[in-house]
């Protein structure tokens, strides 16, 4: 397991910028919630440490070398949509990992090693609630199946990190519950560093270790890209879900959410 | 104020039962909104054949009655002599079937060229798509390529690789390509970039991820992109029998010309148009089994 660096990271688009001075160490197994108001970089943060986007400036360092400039398989992902592959069932979905993983010239494995992944797939499906849909399209499945899918498929990969991108924004309330059980299970089982982004902040709170979040704290009111957004405060929980309801309240203030009393009540439950 | 109004309704539906349910009014529905019968459909559907049926036999035995011999708009009966003698009777010449001859001949040529256009479609839209390089390398010069009238290279392809089948073949080929290799190319850098990115942090290389996520998720759209072009492939195919051949469907209709043969023209018509169809229906079909997780509702 290793642990991530980011120093003086930046980001800009031209003019733009969307992220500076940003830095945090991440301890190896530690969950991370990062919140903040839409279009604040938390996103982009999140595609820098995947890989699928370069900072501008600053390091980030995972394990002890900084972060190679395109996606690998040492950070998995979940999106929020175009999570998993449409042209597969959800068993092909699975089996696509070890398939993945072998390189080979035909992009499959064969034989034995074909028999195991295919053990080891139904063991995930069935882990995650999905058996009985193993033969069909991500299409005929729900929102929460998909995602549930999804998260089987990366942890397929053995990822030492784990980064979700508002994974469960697209769910039902009843469906999001389910989902964060899930999550923590699996949490505790693989034992991964989680990276989270999320809008919720009473699901940031519920399951991270850690809750950062990001705002701007300088303006300019002639030119409103002319500064980012770095992380204004970092509360690393003592123990999972025992937040404040002072804490929570001042990071709702900054987030600018309108589901305050629900963030409360989910953090205190 | 919410119960009390759920109340009112709960109220009103309980004396609804005592009386005899309200009748449901008919409404006239808006235009879009008016929906089609199966029975319907096929009526409408059948109805513009119907009606150009209809407009040519009454033509045609206007003519005829006025004048037996005339070639213009010939009987169903003497186009069907016509057209079963192509069929069945060997030419005096040759000794050769013409209609099924021509049918193969053109057949050949038709899925020669498209399958060529089809394979450069696959090979170059890929590379175009996913490797930025190639995109750089080639987009500009495809695009230049799109636009020159394919018509305008005939003389050219005459000349270079003389009045052979070559020449025929690469014109359909040319033909419908280029546009073939920009819509892969399209398709393929439509991909959402989160499924790119997934396949890599599962291990996927270039050449895996071409194998297991690009190929497969262009293949319907690659299936829709050749039924578009068999259109234009019939055209320059027939522009090419009618300039340079010996035999071939659009050679025939153009030689009997001379003749004003009306009666062995309009059927080679219809006969064209029904080899368009069921090329078109065997593809759809081959689109339904290849992905079908792309035409949800047929099955899985």
């Amino acid at each position: 397991m290793s642990r991530i660096v980011v120093h003086g990271l930046e980001k800009s688009y031209g003019d733009a910028r969307v992220l500076e001075r940003v830095s945090v160490t991440a301890e190896p197994g530690e969950f991370l919630s990062l919140v903040g108001a839409s279009g604040c970089g938390k996103s982009t943060f999140l595609r820098i440490l995947l890989g699928q986007e370069q900072q501008s400036g600053g390091v980030v360092v995972i394990g002890d070398r900084p972060i190679v400039p395109e996606p690998t398989p040492q950070r998995g992902i979940v999106f929020q949509r175009y999570s998993v592959f449409p042209h597969l069932t959800a068993l092909q979905n699975l089996l696509l990992v070890e398939d993945f993983r072998s390189g080979g010239p035909f992009g499959r494995v064969f034989g034995a090693r074909r028999r195991r992944a295919r053990q080891e797939a139904e063991t995930m499906l069935e882990r995650v609630g999905l058996a009985h849909a193993r033969d069909l399209y991500p299409a005929s499945l729900s929102g929460g199946m998909q995602q549930r899918l999804a998260i089987a498929q990366t942890l397929l990969g053995r990822p030492q990190i784990l980064l979700l991108d508002e994974p469960f924004g697209a769910l039902d309330p009843g469906i999001r519950v389910e989902m964060h059980e899930l999550l923590t299970e699996l949490w505790n089982e693989h034992g991964m560093t989680v990276v989270m982004v999320t809008h919720d902040i009473g699901e940031a709170f519920k399951l991270g270790t850690r809750v950062l979040v990001f705002d701007k704290v300088r303006h300019d009111p002639q030119f409103p890209s002319a500064y980012g957004a770095t992380i204004t405060y970092d509360l690393k929980l003592d123990r999972k879900g025992r937040a404040s309801a002072r804490d929570v309240a001042e990071v709702a203030a900054i987030v600018g959410t309108t589901r305050l009393d629900s963030a409360i009540a989910t953090t205190a439950s | 104020m919410l119960a009390r109004g759920i109340g009112a309704v709960q109220a009103e539906a309980g004396a609804n039962t005592a009386s005899p349910p309200p009748s449901v009014p008919k409404t006239r529905l808006r235009l879009i909104n008016a929906r089609v019968s199966r029975g319907g459909a096929v009526l409408l559907g059948t109805l513009p054949f119907a009606a150009v049926a209809v407009a040519y036999l009454s033509a045609s035995a206007q003519r005829l009655a006025v004048n037996a011999n005339d070639k213009l708009l010939p009987s169903p009966a003497q186009m069907w002599s016509a057209f079963f003698d192509l069929a069945t009777v060997p030419d005096k010449r040759s000794g050769d079937l013409i209609l099924w001859a021509d049918t193969y001949a053109s057949l050949v040529r038709l899925l020669a060229g498209v399958g060529l256009a089809t394979l450069t479609a696959l090979l170059l839209g890929i590379a175009i798509g996913f490797i930025p390089r190639v995109r750089a390398f080639l987009l500009p010069f495809v695009t230049v390529v799109c636009v020159i009238p394919p018509l305008a290279l005939l003389p050219i392809l005459f000349i270079a690789l003389g009045l052979g089948e070559t020449a025929k073949i690469t014109l359909i080929a040319i033909g419908v390509a280029p546009v073939m290799v920009r819509d892969i190319a399209n398709r393929v850098m439509e991909l959402p970039p989160e499924l790119i990115a997934k396949a890599q942090t599962l291990g996927g290389n270039s050449w895996t991820m071409v194998l297991r996520l690009v190929l497969p998720q262009t293949m319907p759209r690659l299936i829709t992109c050749v039924r578009l072009a068999l259109g234009p492939a019939w055209l320059f195919l027939i522009a090419a029998e009618a300039i340079a051949s010996t035999e071939g469907l659009g050679y025939r209709i153009f030689l009997v010309r001379r003749y004003l043969s009306m009666d062995v023209i309009l059927p080679y018509v219809v006969w064209i148009t029904l080899l368009a169809v069921a090329t078109d229906w065997l593809l759809a079909r081959l689109s339904y089994m290849v992905s079908p997780w792309a035409h949800p509702g047929s099955g899985k």
